[in-house]
């Protein structure tokens, strides 16, 4: 009868939405026996082709040494999340598959997926190979992860070095006030014409993630966080209202902020923006693969500024602990196999060489002593990744929390593009939030 | 299936008449090959409509959720929470429903009326035969042969603020405008919503309201115009009165498909569009597929299957003609 209910199952999620179908992928991996393996990967090149040369050629290796064979399948990041939704409700997934470590507790609570405890976790070296921060995304507190880091990321500033020295700003800011002094030295009007044609900062205005990582490091600089102890969801606190605020104010009261931006729905917008020299500031984790492509070499990066320079602990979080992270489907028939694919894309040399080609940061202290990663910017994120980032909060409603105060604050962009904001306005889009949160709880 | 059966006459005849042996009753078997035939689609009616709906209805009765949807069977039954959290016009899920269904009623008033004169313009521009007639019918098909999320990104690029076209032809090139406007935030989101809507569906009902037209004899036309009638008098009394069957039809599908219109605002805005622009079936999306909460997303649907099939079928009985009006 089990394949009959499952069946069922895959039936009644397509009948979910009955009008929202369109936009539901269909999920086409199933976990595989014998000597072949199933693997979705996430999309972390400039393209989906990209991706696929480089995993290629990793796997080769793999069945190389191992034998087994394993089919690739390199899955767009807006598709990801439905597939893995299609693959949970119907037990037809890949063998191994990647995830967004925000997602790892609602995935969790599926129970569709393997916990790294006893020879699941010896088969991946253990857990005190990777970095503490990484591995603390792989699921609940308190419980065995159900997925392992797999490529790091934090958040740094980054600016534009011959802006700095043509403005004759030596260093980059250390504080927010700093920062905010800085941007609006940047933000000038170079052709005469009346109009500013450079921006102090650029942002990604309409991007819902973006955003909450956003109010949830300026939330903790701030002495605030989104959820409380009992995890109630706190979004319109004073501290939470405030670390919003900062934010908001560089369109709405600094002025530092092209009011265009708060049109861009991704961060690759934004950093386009940057590399075109309109801006001379963006926080992002990734950039380099994207100015490197555009052949942009007149870039630094440095530590998020933060809101007092004395702050230890939690309000000196500088980003959320970003990153990839690798699970095993239960449903898998080679289970041995697919915990030692996990093995290998998180072995020393795979993760210098997937991490160097994807300019990502490895997951591992050991890998940092390869030459690929002994430069400046990975240097300084990788010590953002280990001692100045928090994990987002590890509920399973992290991503409906991050759509609602996203949401929230997108909506507070556009109203700073047209008009005022000010933080009245601020606390009760929080507070709309914070009420549909509480209402879903 | 017909069942040819040839009665019986009636028994006791006209006293003393000769009694004639009933004739044999004909009786002509049914062929399974006809079943064989409609199986198929009979078996993938059910497959993809009805068997999801019916237990899309199931779902809105359950608490389900990232924790039971492996095991959904097991997901524990909630009877009418969902559909009360769903209807609560105090509530944060409630309120935002009922907004975004009153909100999805203009948009298909709106988008329906622009739709509708689009293509019944067109359709009796095109009707008589002049040079480049054909050129024109191709011609305003391309939006409805274009794959609409291509079209719908081209659209998103068409409208940016900054280097959109859209503000290019209004500010730089007429001067129309002092300043570009925000065309995707804020409530010019919900006309954009409108534009994009209307462009890609006003062909299809050009291409019904056309065929309609080819019906109607031209020679009503000739009478009309031989007794004065002017052109707009034979628009309201003979071309609308007599493309009614085609019209009824092509509304009522028109209708459903922009109400339920998920495609162009998903494209525009991503999973989160601006508040003008949250229509139904996005909202019914979140709710499912990002926050996870698919009891409530089934409520959401199978209210508004409900409230449609009601609006459907009172529209089919009040306006659609029945079989002797169109005799």
């Amino acid at each position: 009868m089990k394949a009959p209910v499952k069946a069922l199952s895959t039936l009644a999620v397509l009948g979910l939405g009955m009008t929202s179908l369109a936009a539901c992928g269909s999920g086409s991996g199933e976990a595989t026996s014998g000597d072949t393996l199933t693997y979705w990967a996430s999309n972390q090149g400039t393209t989906v082709e990209d991706d696929r040369k480089v995993l290629e050629e990793s796997l080769a290796r793999f069945t190389e040494e191992t034998g087994t064979e394993v089919e690739l399948e390199v899955i767009p990041w807006t598709d990801l999340y439905n597939r893995i939704l299609t693959a949970v409700s119907s037990g037809e997934g890949p063998d191994v598959l990647n995830i967004g470590n925000t997602w790892a507790t609602t995935l969790q609570e599926t129970g569709a997926f393997l916990p790294f405890e006893g020879d699941a976790l010896e088969a991946v070296g253990g857990q005190d190979r990777f970095i503490q921060s990484s591995w603390s995304t792989g699921g609940a507190e308190g419980e065995a992860p159900t997925s392992i880091p797999l490529y790091g990321l934090s958040y740094s500033l980054y600016y534009n070095t011959e802006m700095f020295a043509a403005a004759g700003i030596e260093a980059p800011p250390e504080t927010w006030d700093e920062f905010v002094e800085t941007a609006k030295k940047l933000t000038i009007d170079t052709d005469g014409d009346g109009e500013i044609d450079q921006w102090g900062v650029s942002l990604a205005g309409s991007s819902i993630s973006n955003n909450a990582h956003q109010a949830f490091v300026r939330g903790l600089q701030a002495g605030g966080s989104l959820f409380d102890e009992n995890g109630e969801p706190t979004f319109a606190s004073d501290e939470q209202v405030a670390g919003v605020k900062q934010w908001v104010d560089l369109m709405a009261v600094d002025k530092v902020v092209s009011p265009s931006n708060a049109e861009f729905t991704g961060g690759s917008q934004m950093v386009e923006d940057f590399a075109a020299g309109n801006a001379a500031m963006f926080f992002d984790q990734a950039p380099a693969k994207t100015l490197n492509a555009r052949g942009f070499e007149n870039f630094a990066a440095a530590p998020v500024p933060l809101t007092d320079p004395a702050a230890t602990g939690d309000e000196a979080t500088m980003s959320h602990v970003a990153g990839i992270n690798l699970s095993v489907f239960n449903e898998t028939d080679n289970e041995e196999g697919a915990l030692k694919l996990a093995a290998h894309l998180t072995s020393d040399e795979e993760q210098v060489y997937l991490n160097k080609a994807f300019t990502s940061l490895p997951v591992l202290s050991a890998a940092y002593e390869d030459e690929a990663f002994q430069s400046e910017e990975i240097t300084l994120k990788q010590g953002i990744l280990e001692n100045n980032a928090k994990p987002m909060p590890l509920i399973s409603q992290e991503g409906q929390m991050e759509t609602l105060v996203g949401t929230a604050i997108k909506n507070l962009f556009a109203q700073a593009a047209t008009g005022t904001v000010t933080e009245d306005d601020i606390r009760t889009a929080l507070e709309d939030a914070n009420s549909q949160m509480a209402a879903a709880q | 299936m017909s069942q040819l059966i040839e009665k019986p006459p009636a028994s006791g005849g006209e006293p003393g008449a000769p009694q004639r042996p009933a004739p044999a009753v004909r009786r002509r078997r049914r062929s399974p090959f006809a079943y064989i035939l409609i199986a198929p689609a009979v078996i993938m009616e059910l497959l993809i409509h009805i068997i999801p709906m019916v237990l899309g209805v199931w779902i809105a009765f359950l608490g389900l959720s990232q924790l039971n949807i492996r095991n959904w069977l097991r997901a524990p039954f909630v009877g009418f929470d969902n559909f009360v959290a769903g209807l609560d016009p105090n509530g944060p899920i409630g309120g935002e429903f009922l907004a975004s269904f009153g909100r999805t009623l203009v948009f298909t008033v709106v988008v329906l009326a622009i739709v509708w004169v689009l293509g019944i313009m067109a359709a009796v521009l095109l009707h008589s035969s002049f040079r480049g007639n054909g050129f024109l019918r191709t011609f305003f098909l391309i939006p409805y042969a274009l794959p609409s999320y291509v079209a719908t990104i081209a659209w998103a690029f068409m409208f940016s603020q900054r280097d959109g076209a859209i503000n290019k032809i209004l500010v730089d090139d007429l001067g129309i405008l002092d300043e570009r406007p925000f065309w995707l935030l804020g409530g010019n989101a919900f006309w954009v919503t409108v534009i994009v809507t209307a462009w890609q569906m006003w062909p299809f009902a050009f291409l019904m309201l056309l065929a309609a037209l080819q019906n109607i004899p031209k020679d009503v036309y000739e009478a009309a115009a031989i007794d004065g009638a002017s052109l707009w008098k034979q628009f309201l009394l003979i071309t609308l009165p007599m493309i009614r069957p085609a019209n009824g039809v092509l509304l009522l599908v028109m209708s459903l498909w922009i109400f339920n219109q998920f495609n162009v605002p998903f494209v525009l805005f991503g999973a989160a569009p601006p508040e003008s622009a949250k229509l139904i079936s996005p909202l019914i999306y979140q709710h499912s597929f990002s926050n996870w909460n698919f009891g409530l997303g089934g409520a959401m649907s199978v209210l508004l299957l409900i409230l449609l099939f009601i609006a459907s079928v009172i529209y089919v009985r009040m306006v659609l003609p029945k079989g002797k009006d169109i005799d």
